[in-house]
């Protein structure tokens, strides 16, 4: 027997602290900052928390500590999740079914990271962090970070396909164009075609303007029932469907898992559970780490055929007033980097209607999706201002 | 010229009770892989147990050191100071005729040449303290 769970949960309350490249408290004082903000976003009081799921970034330094920390002390839901950049949207899937088994009211879901702390932005993720037998291989060669892995799947995807750069590019572009409307963003000056040309490599075929920027801070929401939800005091974004999708990349002849993500498996989850087709998305919150990462989602999802993202995204499609509204908040690219709670917290509020001048004016079905590994992990989220698709 | 920079080393692998025939194969000139003994399959980089049937009675065998580029960047970021003199320089993906992919660098060839499935074969190069690692050059 299954029970059909769309529309059953939703999520009520978000806390975003300040995204900056500044020092703004440790990772703890964030996370519980972003607590706090969610607690007070959704009406609730502390006490009526009773679920906690902790997922830490590259700084790994919050886990089931947070409990104490934050003085919870009636949890009846509790666990510090890994799915990589994936897992903001596994936490809301486990909460999700957790409050509709009766195991939990309201869950807490939060992501906290502070990797600036002086000197260059990707420094904590470009650390060797071992040389011990195979593991010392990639820094031998002088591949660093996950710039490199990205990179090199986007080369194959251009070799494959003839993606260009002028495709990656209004990747980049509509992302900013996007970030200018959203206080938030922490790229906020307009950015034209030929400013991404001129940004300096990272890694051919990658441009600075490719790649994410790095933020410290946190994001934290609440999960409860849709009928708990009403009674408060944000407009509920409902969970309308959830998939995940974790090809599993064995490197070797007859895999092209550099240009096939997880949202190939996650995708039909998702969108059968919420009843929906590629024709009912209004707008887009896509994990965008790289250019190439939405480009490769939009194919995955079905928006465009495979190989034929890079002509999708061309001619504004993506951006304000196009037909398909990608990363309205900026992404990762300009907005913040919050691993998948960038697409997330973004999908939150345009599934809301608090998204001020950047609001998507028709927002009845919001795809979310979250990506971790080297494309290896995904996470679908679909919500909506409505608790049904009908 | 030499700088500071230059004296500086790169990062060296450090052969462990997993990797050790890789290595001692480097050293040789050949490029040793870890193959499952049951199902046969490759298991690169080497793995405790096969991805495949999950058998853990695993062996090492020669490859033929022949294959093709899969995808390749040219690195331009600083990272580390034992690369501060090669900037820009090539990281590659090479996929082996017997099917396993290595990440390497491409070796006897300038940046701008590579191409995506040009064929290439193995070199084997000191990293320092006489620990040798394939590279690969065109074929």
């Amino acid at each position: 027997m299954t029970t059909n769970m769309s529309g059953k949960t939703a999520i009520a309350g978000l806390g975003i602290t300040e995204m900056t490249r500044e020092y703004i408290g440790t990772t703890e004082q964030v996370a519980v900052q972003a607590i706090r903000m969610a607690i007070e976003d959704a009406g609730l009081a502390k006490d009526d928390i009773d679920g906690l799921l902790v997922n830490a970034g590259v700084t790994n330094d919050i886990s089931i500590g947070l409990q104490k920390t934050a003085g919870f002390r009636n949890l009846r839901l509790m666990n510090h999740m890994n799915a990589a950049g994936s897992t903001a949207g596994q936490m809301v899937h486990y909460a999700a079914l957790a409050i509709e088994a009766g195991m939990a009211n309201a869950v807490v879901c939060v992501f906290a990271d502070t990797p600036l702390r002086g000197g260059s932005a990707g420094a904590a993720y470009g650390q060797i962090r071992n040389t011990r037998g195979m593991a010392g291989m990639g820094p031998a060669y002088g591949f660093f970070g996950a710039n490199t892995g990205y990179a090199l799947a986007a080369r194959r995807h251009m070799a494959t396909y003839g993606t260009t750069h002028d495709q990656l590019g209004a990747i980049a572009v509509s992302n900013r164009k996007w970030a200018e409307k959203n206080p938030r963003a922490m790229q906020r000056k307009p950015m034209t075609l030929e400013d991404y040309h001129n940004s300096r490599w990272i890694i051919e075929p990658f441009h600075l303007f490719d790649c994410t920027l790095v933020s410290n801070g946190a994001v934290a929401l609440i999960v409860t029932s849709a009928e708990r939800a009403r009674s408060l005091k944000q407009p509920p974004a409902y969970i309308l469907g959830m998939g995940q999708g974790h090809p599993g990349n064995p490197g070797r002849a007859g895999f092209e898992n550099e240009m096939n993500t997880g949202a190939q498996i996650a995708r039909g989850t998702a969108f059968g559970m919420a009843g929906i087709d590629n024709s009912d998305v209004d707008v887009c919150e896509f994990y965008d780490c790289y250019t190439y990462t939405t480009l490769v989602t939009l194919e995955d999802y079905g928006f465009a055929p495979k190989g034929e993202g890079g002509a999708f995204v061309q001619n504004g499609r993506i951006e304000p007033g196009g037909e398909l509204p990608v990363n309205t908040g900026g992404g990762q690219l300009s907005g913040y980097y919050m691993w998948g709670m960038t697409p997330l917290s973004e999908g939150i509020i345009q599934a809301r209607g608090q998204g001020g001048d950047r609001q998507v004016e028709k927002h009845d079905c919001v795809l979310v999706s979250m990506q971790g590994g080297l494309l290896d992990f995904h996470a679908t989220l679909i919500l909506s201002p409505h608790a049904s698709n009908n | 010229m030499t700088t500071a920079a230059q004296t500086q080393p790169k990062p060296v692998p450090e052969p462990d009770e997993s990797s050790q025939e890789f290595f001692d194969g480097a050293k040789r000139g050949e490029l040793m892989l870890s193959q499952c003994n049951e199902c046969k399959a490759w298991l690169h980089p080497a793995a405790p147990v096969c991805t495949e049937c999950m058998g853990n009675d695993l062996g090492w065998a020669k490859a033929s050191g022949r294959g093709t580029v899969f995808t390749f960047g040219v690195m331009h970021q600083f990272y580390h100071p034992g690369f501060t003199h090669e900037l820009p320089y090539n990281v590659a993906i090479v996929e082996l005729e017997e099917g396993p992919r290595l990440n390497s660098n491409l070796v006897n060839i300038a940046n701008e040449e590579i191409k995506v499935g040009m064929p290439v074969k193995a070199t084997f190069v000191d990293q320092g303290g006489g620990v040798f690692i394939p590279k690969f050059e065109p074929a």
